[in-house]
């Protein structure tokens, strides 16, 4: 008679429960990726007055799997004259970054009492901010070792635009921290289950005029920290390094088969991973007003991970929309921006935050 | 001369281009929101929906050989149609009408009559050509194959799709 008794020990089950979150996770968002790929589709389809997918499964529900089948059917082509080794290693440098950003993500209050992120890290957001300016290193080394003009001009680019948004993508949140005074992701939901999301502040314990005010520096976080979300996830007005138009693809001109899709579903995994992080921050991670946490009992905790979900998927319909109403900057006016707008906003917002703390003490 | 063209004043917010994006986020979802509810016409949705009762009788479809309520096909390979035709999709190779036949007088007849649908351009031409009123552009359009040799059409085919057609002239027709 075997005893499970060894899979209840500290350390062992938090290795195989860790398995199991990152395997269920994984998949869910990669499904969520190739929904969106079809979202993405319908949506764009919808605000120019055209059908969209509608041939494969009620509604094109199935097209994502055959779109699948066809990349992994057609011809994986290295072109002559490009370095193999960075060409055959950026698909996968721009794919993995946003996976590891949803390491940290808490995408549930706990279930079973085991919580519901990955790894509970105390520097959860600098780890975010860590990996997923890598995924740039992707692009970059994608245009640089295709040996071609329009890759090229899209990686230089790329790295043009990261210079100018990474800033204030950072300096956007400082404000949180003051506020939360933790960088831990899952602390920062927890704080926003007690006092409110930190965009629609109204808590369920005491609401004053310091959290009144807060609402100002909270409301300018966000939306800068959501224009940088769209400069770092190569979102449409920022979409400068693959800009169809004008680049023909951009970094992934030279890409097919696999490769491509490599890049395809690093995209929209990094604008999941990216809304993910936006709902973490600023609208209560898999927090809803009245909705007790997954301590009270199960169901509470399966509630809480479809919050999440349905939050991010809100915020990729954000993207799309966004998407298909704005025309793209040119890079030198997302510098612009950048510099001269957003790290300035971002700048003061901080000290307004910490005047506001300082001088309103509840 | 040149003339300085006065640019607008624009208030601060609005040089922060947020009303203007808040505007064009208004329009798009209006369209989405009309394109859900069904309110917006879109394009016919072909192969399920398709014009093909409401072709005009002008239209210009497939060139095809008709033959008349006699059953005589009208063709008699004089062989305008394959000089006129500008993308030279028409072949023809006439044979002799056998002395014994009841059209014998006619003489002539096409063996051979292929039109090549890789090449036609549905001009019509040839129909306006020929002196018989044997070749008639009708209503199919949607000529497919998974071949080129599958795309010529030969003479059992054009006859399978041009039928019979009445109200002709019969100029072979006996004296009354």
């Amino acid at each position: 008679m075997l005893s499970f008794d060894i899979f209840l020990q500290p350390e062992i089950f938090l290795l195989w429960t860790s398995f199991l979150k990152t395997a269920v996770l994984v998949g869910v968002v990669l499904t969520m990726v190739a929904y969106s790929v079809w979202a993405e589709r319908k949506v764009s389809a919808f605000i120019q007055d055209r059908v969209g997918p509608n041939r494969v499964g009620w509604a094109g529900l199935l097209q994502p799997l055959v779109d699948g089948v066809k990349l992994v059917l057609k011809e994986n082509f290295v072109p002559s004259g490009v370095n193999k080794f960075f060409f055959s290693l950026a698909p996968a440098l721009a794919f993995v970054p946003a996976l590891l950003v949803l390491a940290v993500l808490p995408f549930g209050s706990s279930l079973f009492g085991v919580p519901m992120v990955i790894a509970n890290l105390n520097t959860g957001i600098l780890w975010v901010f860590a990996v997923s300016s890598l995924g740039v290193y992707g692009i970059v080394l994608a245009g640089w070792s295709s040996n071609s003009k329009y890759p090229f001009l899209g990686s230089i680019r790329s790295s043009s635009q990261m210079i100018s948004y990474e800033i204030a993508l950072g300096l956007s949140v400082i404000p949180i921290f003051l506020i939360t005074g933790t960088l831990n992701l899952g602390e920062i939901v927890q704080y926003q289950t007690l006092h409110g999301w930190m965009v629609f502040p109204m808590g369920m314990s005491g609401f004053n005029l310091q959290r009144l005010l807060l609402w100002i520096p909270m409301l300018i976080s966000f939306l800068v920290f959501l224009i940088a979300m769209f400069a770092e996830t190569n979102r449409l007005p920022f979409d400068l390094p693959e800009a169809e138009q004008e680049l023909v693809g951009g970094y992934h001109t030279e890409y097919s088969s696999m490769r491509f899709a490599m890049f395809f579903l690093g995209e929209y995994a990094a604008m999941i991973a990216g809304a993910g992080v936006i709902v973490t921050l600023f609208l209560g991670g898999w927090s809803l007003p009245f909705v007790p946490d997954g301590s009270q009992g199960w169901l509470w905790g399966v509630v809480n991970i479809a919050t999440f979900f349905a939050k991010v998927a809100a915020i990729i319909f954000f993207f799309l929309w966004i998407r298909w109403t704005l025309p793209r900057f040119r890079f030198d006016q997302l510098m612009k921006l950048g510099w001269y707008v957003f790290f300035e906003v971002a700048l003061v917002n901080i000290f307004l935050t910490a005047a506001i703390l300082l001088y309103f003490r509840s | 001369m040149a003339r300085p063209v006065q640019r607008p004043k624009l208030s601060l917010l609005e040089r922060s281009y947020l009303p203007a994006i808040f505007g064009g986020l208004l329009v798009t979802i209006r369209h989405f929101k009309d394109m859900i509810f069904g309110k917006t016409q879109v394009t016919m949705e072909y192969p399920e929906q398709n014009w093909n009762d409401d072709l005009p009788d002008w239209y210009r479809g497939a060139p095809t050989l008709v033959k008349d309520e006699h059953g005589r096909e009208r063709c008699v390979a004089c062989q305008l149609c394959e000089f006129i035709c500008p993308p030279r999709a028409i072949t023809i190779k006439p044979g002799e009408i056998s002395k014994d036949s009841k059209w014998a007088k006619v003489e002539k007849f096409p063996e051979q009559f292929e039109i090549d649908m890789a090449r036609c351009i549905y001009c019509g031409l040839c129909q306006e050509v020929c002196p018989e009123q044997a070749i008639f552009l009708r209503k199919d359009y949607s000529i497919t194959g998974e071949t080129r040799e599958s795309l010529v059409h030969d003479k059992k085919k054009l006859y399978e799709l041009g039928g019979v057609m009445t109200g002709l002239v019969h100029k072979w027709d006996e004296k009354k």
